[in-house]
């Protein structure tokens, strides 16, 4: 089972949930954790994984044999992404535009192109405390993420609980991480805000068509009003985590919340059970 | 020669568009005869990325040898500078005053991008 935690909001506590989910379900089963947030990892900040394993990460780009290309203008018209541009005398590629759709090439009346590697990231994995893990790193300067992002995906194994700490907000990172999950858990905080920006994630998870559920974090703070509409949106809340200065400081250090407060475990057993049982808590 | 201005408007009068790829049009404008066109850009301006490039491949197509705008980015030069456009940013005012300021040299063509891509 793959469980996507995700947040249309920045900053609510997805790698806070993602890893703590992860330790409480280490007990009981076999866990990898993607952490898909390629433009800034984080999770390895408090999982302190060892990582074994690198590599780059890359996307398939055209190259032009000049002395083939006639300049006819074919490709750069086909472009979705306006990464190509032909002039009279020469045609221009703009690899960090480039989706690698691979259609210029296919368009090509005298086949001029060829596609290439491009590193856009490194992927590490390792292990944590018998936490299988894995995240990429995009590049400095790297506009498009998502094609490192489902090469992270592609270490989903079949056989383990995956856990998968999205990218913050609705956008195609978003999107991409959510369509390889079988679950969602969606962070929220009781304020106008963060109803705010569930509300869009909502949205998004109902285009998607993937069972969720809502855990609410600092849910002491602010008002009922993410209460109110999950109530009357049929959400289930999975899960409440209080405000607490301790987990701040916990987080502060790198240590997970579960192992510094006891009690705190308590939020989450409820998360990792309901999911385990499908989503009922 | 002709040259190519970026414009918020429709004819010489309009103010020069201070951006390049998602100008709102062109008015590509003959020197030697005074006679000028205005290109729309509404494409490329609601284009999702690379409005430069594609702006830049559309000037080149006009024919024109030199294109005076606010700002160019790095993408737009390129292409520009591939095509052998050159590029007078810093350009301001209506059209005809940037055309007047180029006839009489007061326009400086740029040897780069003058601001990065998306400013």
């Amino acid at each position: 089972m793959k469980i996507a935690i995700a947040s249309g909001k920045g900053g609510t506590g997805k790698t806070t949930v993602s890893t703590n989910l992860a330790r409480i379900l280490s007990g009981k089963q076999q866990v990898q954790y993607l952490d898909c947030d390629v433009e800034e990892p984080n999770a390895h900040l408090f999982l302190h994984p060892r990582i074994t394993d690198r590599y780059d990460a890359c996307t398939l780009i055209p190259q032009i044999e000049e002395a083939v290309c006639d300049n006819c203008g074919k490709c750069s018209e086909f472009c979705y992404f306006n990464a190509i541009a032909t002039l009279a005398n020469t045609t221009l590629v703009f690899p960090e535009l480039c989706h690698s759709c691979g259609g210029c090439l296919r368009v090509c009346p005298v086949n001029a192109m060829t596609e290439v590697r491009r590193p856009i990231g490194v992927i590490e994995s390792g292990t944590a405390d018998g936490i299988e893990f894995v995240h990429g790193r995009l590049n400095i300067g790297e506009a498009i993420s998502l094609p490192l992002i489902r090469q992270v995906i592609d270490h989903a194994k079949p056989d383990r609980v995956v856990i998968m700490d999205a990218p913050p907000g609705t956008a195609c990172p978003v999107v991409g991480t959510l369509q390889g999950a079988d679950i969602a858990v969606l962070v929220a905080e009781p304020t106008a805000f963060g109803l705010h920006d569930l509300t869009l994630a909502i949205d998004l998870i109902r285009e998607i068509a993937i069972p969720c559920g809502v855990f609410i974090n600092r849910s002491d703070i602010g008002d009922d009003r993410v209460e109110r509409f999950c109530a009357e949106n049929d959400i289930p809340i999975w899960g409440r985590l209080p405000h607490d200065r301790r987990i701040a400081e916990a987080y502060s250090s790198g240590i997970l919340a579960v192992d510094a407060i006891p009690e705190v475990a308590a939020s989450f057993d409820g998360l990792a059970k309901g999911l385990l049982e499908g989503g009922n808590v | 020669m002709k040259i190519a201005v970026t414009t918020m408007g429709q004819d010489l009068d309009a103010q020069v568009d201070p951006r390049f790829g998602r100008a709102q049009g062109f008015i590509v404008f003959d020197t030697d005869t005074g006679d000028w066109q205005l290109i729309p850009n509404s494409v490329n301006l609601n284009a999702a990325q690379g409005a430069g490039i594609q702006t830049a491949q559309m000037i080149s197509e006009s024919g024109a040898k030199a294109v005076l705008t606010g700002h160019c980015g790095p993408k737009a030069y390129r292409v520009l500078n591939a095509a052998g456009v050159k590029i007078y940013a810093g350009a301001s005012g209506t059209v005809s005053e940037a055309v007047d300021a180029f006839k009489s040299g007061k326009l400086t063509a740029s040897t780069g991008p003058d601001v990065e891509g998306h400013w």
